[in-house]
């Protein structure tokens, strides 16, 4: 734990900042690119991700475990999010037989 | 402190194999392999309670949900739906310019420090129990409201409905 805790030493903030809007943007991307809803689900999964990471290093970095219990929230809602959100897709799927994105459309009123 | 920087570029590499992978399965795999990466990042951080949540909450549970939903659809490279290359091309510029503007801020950001963790304990079990249980107790008990409401709503939307069917 000792050489964890000095590996650790001399990353400075900013990268962390850096890498966790390179992870969200991934997403963000995802979300736009795709068309299958699984995988647009999942692109918001990678952003929750990041959010999380980025949360956690503010933590570490500040000494303040509020952070990190606010990450364990976040991914109790992601988990909840994930249940409703994959029920909600298989009941698509069996009225649509796609998941198709475009195949919501008919929602419009 | 170089194992910082090989880890991000192993999860930015398959973060991005996991958008632009055509096979919905091997897209759902290469989510799992991004998310074991941030589990070595909260090892990292030493917030060992977080990574074990992490690996066995993420990769365990909702990766597996993940894929059991894609095997039940019987999805595979032949029935993905593709977005023309226009608005794919679009969407990836679109993405590099919200880099670009993050990074474009962060620069107003006077260059911070190292991260030094002042407490190493933060992230144990029991320090972070501690915060839990005091601070965060009517969250917490919410969020388990929220959990048995999901997963009620869960059953209810993914059930046949016998009279229609």
């Amino acid at each position: 734990m000792e050489t964890i805790v000095q590996n650790m030493q001399g990353i400075p903030l900013n990268h962390y900042i850096l890498f966790c809007s390179v992870i969200f943007a991934i997403g963000v991307i995802g979300v736009l690119i795709r068309r299958n809803v699984i995988i647009i689900m999942m692109s918001i999964e990678l952003m929750l991700n990041s959010v999380n990471l980025l949360l956690t290093a503010f933590s570490a970095y500040s000494g303040d475990p509020s952070g990190q219990v606010f990450v364990f929230f976040i991914m109790a809602l992601a988990a909840a999010e994930v249940a409703v959100g994959l029920a909600i897709i298989v009941m698509v799927y069996r009225n649509t037989r796609s998941v198709d994105i475009n195949a919501l459309n008919r929602l419009r009123g | 402190m170089s194992v910082f920087y090989f880890v991000a570029f192993l999860s930015v590499f398959f973060a991005l194999m996991t958008i632009f992978t055509k096979n919905p399965v091997h897209s759902v795999l290469y989510l799992v392999i991004t998310f074991f990466t941030f589990t070595v990042h909260y090892i990292l951080l030493n917030a060992q309670f977080l990574a074990v949540v992490n690996f066995i909450v993420y990769m365990g549970a909702i990766m597996v949900l993940f894929l059991f939903v894609l095997m039940l659809l019987n999805l595979n490279k032949d029935t993905e739906p593709l977005k023309s290359n226009l608005v794919k091309f679009m969407g990836v510029i679109a993405g590099m310019c919200l880099v670009v503007t993050l990074a474009g801020s962060f620069r107003a950001l006077e260059s911070s420090e190292s991260i030094i963790l002042k407490d190493p304990d933060i992230g144990l079990v029991g320090n972070l129990g501690r915060v839990l249980f005091s601070e965060f107790l009517l969250p917490f008990e919410i969020s388990s409201i929220l959990l048995l409401t999901a997963m009620v709503g869960a059953v209810l939307l993914a059930k046949n409905d016998p009279k229609k069917a």
